[in-house]
């Protein structure tokens, strides 16, 4: 509008001093930014830097090589092979789905994985990469890399996985490894961060499990620069980890395999152990299961199949499995009379078929009684009556004393899987658990190796060990770590008297070698490499009066889960001892017919490195053994995963 | 002033225009932009795509549009002011109907050739309405009741147009804005005192109707409010824009990690790092020394303004001049407060620098303006 020069003077003076004003205000409020930018960028810098570093900067843990597991001779018993997966991106995949379904027309997945795998995936950040498929064929993998265009957000990566090159032979021995679960992570104080990487695989049993410390290694760290959705931009440095120890068993693979074709069908362990050093060349459990399909992930199916075995797949017998050692016991107490001189060697007991304790019968295996009986026919001839006169004579506490010097009861700190105890009884233990006075018929029960007695196949052998060369000899079951040869665990004389250990050692000489002798079927014909062992059946059932009268039911005609067990433990070369070797075939009936055999077998292998020839046998046996031997050997000549595939028939 | 005023004294015409186009002011707002195609060019890794050429083009054609504005007398704008101030209200009112949505408000009109933001238009129409309304009234009626409760109108309908979109940060920008053009106006300071009483009183019923069914606010905007007063209580979450962009701005230090060298906005930390958070990559990159260097641009920018303005008698022309510079103080006083963590994160580019056509046009528009009334400022004879 029009306005006189008076109003436009006065207008101009307004907006002058106002706009002044806010300028000043304008100016003043930028000083503030300034201001507020030095205290942020000069004063507080380092604060900000350090949060800015911490936002990029990411350290990731490189998984270190798990250490490898040989045989004595340096055969692998357990490795790692490079795996290849495949792994999906859900922000670079669009649409997980769909690009799953075009996978699967190359790699084959499940479709109860796929379920899995999608809800994964909406559970993690986009940018997290899923296996989708584990173990995927080297030539899926090329084709899947030649359809990568169709793929996004699929790629192929390589990892190590372990793998068992002797499959179910060493199941029991190095056991499995796994992935971690909460429950092993619970079970640690500070638990390694390794254990936090996703699908990272401890140990689960055996020596997998025992050493897992040394095979497991440490870390390395990678130092990644990452961008805000956390993908990773580039190394920025990088320190490698230590691998796992390599760790040598003092098995030997060759005969492990042996020992485990030898036993197929049964439900048996077996323990070959070197009386001079204690190695364990042999430690053998049937039936087996394949720890690679541990590694791999066992399907339920399978899983449940091994549970339901009544011949226990699961279980590792020689460490393990406790049982009455029966007859194999009665060195024990033999030498536990002797030593307390309850009895001379010369000395007899007469075996009418039955001893009469306190208007108790116990009897003798053998109906009609032994007769006159000294100390070396009734191991021979495995006279029960003798045992419980003179476990009645020289006491629990004496007989125990001598088991646990001779190894029984004693886990021998080896690094396998829940190693038994097993139980050599006294009064103080009865007391304790039972609540109960121990009483005559206890003693002379344990006499023959029964009632409360157990041991496992592993303390067998090593009593066997030990009373073959007088020394307090240990098993070993590691021979080396990372080239680190392990002590030999020999804590030196038993402190047995050399005479009483010599007429223990006829006795077993004479159960094999001896007309009458109760392992006599068994003898090794070989000169030089004479056995000396000794039988044991254990009952595991209570016989009673009305069965005992009408006659005892013949194993045989037993349920499977109702026979005997049948023991034998055995040393040779009987003149220098070099093997000791403890059998239990559980449920096998007689120790002298189930047991010895397979004792002589595993014996003569071990001596010979090898198949052990033919005129190592008593001639009348020889066609026998020959197609056994055949036998065996065309199992061996089958890749060791697929030996003992099929187990149905005999469950 | 009347045309015949003009006559008396000296206004330049035809090209000895162009001779009294304020290059100084030409220079700054190319040094301004600049520095946005340099931060562009970094936070997109090293490259001119997709932002800084884009960008760079629509500096030209806004550069273009502001002489072609100086050009045109002044007088002929301020005629211009009601159809322009209809227009963007007509525009603000389509928006809602045909306009597309952006981070959750409908914000824009894709006119094919430019993605139109009648919200940004609406803040140099406001200003130019108001102006061409006090230049129009009677300088006497100016605090009079009614003449004060028109441009509060005037103000309103925009603002509430634009809330409702919803854009908080704009809005406000505009309320002050228009605040601004009638206090220098010279409405009386009274008005002013009751203005800030009573929006002291609309802040205290705002938090209080939260959670309530007559809620004045969305969630997300309390949210964002919530977490300008305490970033840390969701650093993944809301709060996770103010911490990264406070951490990107802290660890330029004096003279920033160097260009291109910025962490934060290299590795995608910063959100929105091309547009709304850009002063937090230049201030990671270039340091203190770079972020007071923008500033002090920006302040030379209003010391024009302010000294144009003064220098003018026409009181259209000089009111529109400090209208044009408040808006363009507003812009980059919240945008920089926001990113220093001093206002709550409301969506306001940096003015020149942030990527974004419509505010870079609307503003270099804004100058256009300003550049006119400078040219066309009478002088005295020599």
């Amino acid at each position: 509008m029009k306005r006189s020069p008076v109003d436009t003077e006065k207008s101009a003076r307004g907006i002058t001093r106002r706009g002044l004003f806010l300028g000043g205000l304008q100016v003043s409020f930028a000083a503030l930014l300034v201001g507020r930018m030095r205290f942020m960028q000069v004063d507080q810098t380092e604060e900000y830097r350090t949060l800015a570093e911490e936002n990029r900067i990411k350290f990731q843990l490189i998984p270190p090589a798990r250490g490898m597991i040989h045989d004595r001779n340096g055969k692998l018993i357990a490795g790692n092979e490079q795996n290849y997966r495949i792994v999906l991106v859900r922000e670079d995949a669009g649409d997980p789905a769909k690009v799953l379904d075009r996978l699967r027309k190359i790699v084959w997945i499940e479709d109860e994985e796929v379920e899995r795998i999608l809800s994964e995936m909406k559970r993690r950040s986009s940018f997290v990469p899923v296996t989708v498929a584990d173990r995927v064929p080297w030539e899926d993998v090329a084709e899947v890399a030649i359809n990568a265009p169709v793929l996004p957000g699929i790629t192929p990566e390589v990892g190590l996985s372990r793998i068992y090159p002797r499959a179910s032979d060493f199941a029991h021995v190095v056991g499995y490894v796994g992935p971690v679960s909460d429950y092993d992570l619970g079970k640690l104080e500070d638990p390694d961060p390794l254990l936090q990487i996703p699908r990272f695989q401890i140990g689960k049993s055996g020596v997998e499990a025992k050493l897992e410390l040394s095979l497991r290694g440490s870390a390395g760290t990678r130092e990644v620069e990452v961008n805000a959705v956390g993908r990773e931009m580039r190394e920025l440095g990088r320190e490698e980890g230590q691998p796992g120890d390599n760790i040598q068993l003092t098995v030997d693979a060759d005969l492990q395999a042996y020992v485990q074709a030898r036993m197929a069908g049964e439900s048996a362990a077996a323990v070959v152990m070197d009386t001079q050093t204690g190695d364990i060349l042999a430690i053998g459990s049937t039936p087996s299961f394949d720890p690679n399909k541990f590694v791999r992930g066992i399907s339920g199916s399978d899983y449940k199949a091994l549970l339901d075995d009544p011949y226990r797949p699961l279980a590792a017998k020689p460490a393990q499995g406790t049982y009455p050692p029966g007859s194999t016991f009665k060195m024990v107490t033999a030498l536990a009379a002797l030593e307390e001189g309850v009895i001379g060697v010369g000395e007899t007991v007469k075996c009418y078929g039955h001893l009469e304790v306190h208007k108790r019968r116990f009897h003798c295996w053998k109906r009609a009684g032994h007769g006159k009986v000294d100390l070396v026919k009734s191991l021979r001839e495995s006279c029960d009556v003798y045992y419980y006169d003179i476990a009645q004579r020289v006491g629990i506490e004496k007989i125990s004393a001598m088991a646990r010097r001779l190894g029984l009861g004693d886990r021998h700190d080896l690094p396998l899987s829940a190693v038994a105890e097993g139980l050599v009884p006294d009064k103080a233990w009865k007391r304790n658990t039972r609540g109960s006075d121990w009483v005559i018929g206890d003693s002379l029960n344990a006499g023959i190796g029964q009632g409360f007695v157990l041991a496992s196949p592993l303390q067998l052998a090593v009593m066997t060990a030990r009373i073959a060369t007088g020394q307090a000899i240990s098993p070993r079951v590691v021979r080396a770590i990372n080239g680190v040869e392990q002590p030999i665990l020999n804590d030196g004389p038993l402190g047995i008297g050399q005479d009483n250990l010599q007429y223990i050692r006829q006795g077993m000489y004479e159960v094999v070698n001896a007309k009458r002798g109760t392992g006599g079927r068994s003898k090794i014909v070989a000169e030089g490499l004479r056995m000396a062992g000794k039988t044991g059946t254990s009952q595991v059932r209570n016989i009673t009066k009305a069965e005992r009268a009408r006659g005892v039911t013949r194993n045989e005609d037993l349920p499977w889960n109702r026979r005997d067990h049948a023991l034998f433990v055995c040393y040779a070369p009987a003149e220098a001892p070099r093997y000791a070797v403890s059998v239990v075939v559980e449920h096998g009936g007689g120790g002298s017919t189930a047991a010895a055999p397979i004792a002589r077998d595993i014996l003569l292998q071990t001596v010979y490195e090898g198949e052990p020839p033919l005129e190592a046998y008593p001639s009348s046996q020889r066609g026998t053994i020959r197609s056994r031997q055949r036998e065996i050997e065309e199992m061996l000549s089958r890749p060791p995963a697929e030996r003992f595939a099929d187990r149905s028939d005999q469950a | 002033m009347s045309y015949l005023e003009y006559n008396v004294k000296y206004v330049p015409t035809g090209l000895r225009k162009v001779l009294y186009v304020n290059w100084f002011l030409v220079l700054l707002l190319t040094a301004v932009a600049s520095m946005g195609f340099l931060m562009l060019y970094s936070v997109a890794g090293g490259s001119m795509e997709p932002w800084a050429s884009a960008q760079m083009k629509r500096f030209a054609l806004g550069m273009t549009l502001m002489f072609a504005i100086a050009m045109v007398p002044i007088w002929f704008w301020r005629n211009m002011a009601g159809l322009g101030y209809v227009l963007s209200l007509i525009l603000l009112i389509l928006v809602e109907f045909v306009g597309a949505t952006g981070m959750g408000a409908q914000r824009w009109i894709d006119l094919g050739f430019i993605r139109l933001q009648p919200s940004e238009l609406s803040k140099i129409t406001l200003v130019m309405i108001l102006a061409a309304y006090y230049d129009w009234l009677d300088i006497k009626k100016v605090s009079r009741p009614f003449w004060v409760l028109l441009p509060i109108v005037l103000i309103l309908l925009p603002t509430a147009l634009v809330l409702k979109q919803p854009d908080l940060g704009t809005s406000i920008l505009l309320l002050m804005g228009g605040g601004a053009v009638m206090f220098l106006a010279g409405v009386s300071l009274w008005y002013f005192g009751v203005v800030i009483a009573a929006a002291i009183g609309l802040v205290t019923s705002v938090f209080m109707s939260r959670g309530t069914d007559w809620q004045l606010l969305k969630d997300y905007q309390y949210r964002r409010i919530d977490t300008f007063l305490d970033p840390s209580s969701d650093p993944l979450g809301a709060g996770y824009h103010i911490t990264q962009s406070k951490i990107a701005l802290g660890s330029g230090g004096w003279t920033g990690r160097g260009f291109m060298q910025g962490t934060q906005s290299r590795l995608n930390f910063l959100p929105e790092k091309q547009t709304d958070f850009i002063f937090t990559t230049l201030a990671e990159e270039l340091g203190f020394l770079g972020g007071v260097s923008l500033l002090a641009l920006y302040v030379l920018i209003l010391a024009f303004c302010v000294a144009s303005a003064l220098q003018n008698k026409d009181r259209f022309s000089s009111l529109l001049t400090l209208g044009v510079a408040i808006t363009f103080f507003l812009f980059f006083a919240v945008n920089m407060s926001m990113v220093m963590g001093l206002a709550p994160v409301v969506g306001v580019p940096l003015p020149l620098v942030s990527y974004g056509g419509s505010a870079m046009l609307v503003l270099l528009v804004g100058f256009g303006l300003v550049q006119s009334a400078h040219v066309h400022r009478a002088r005295q004879k020599r």
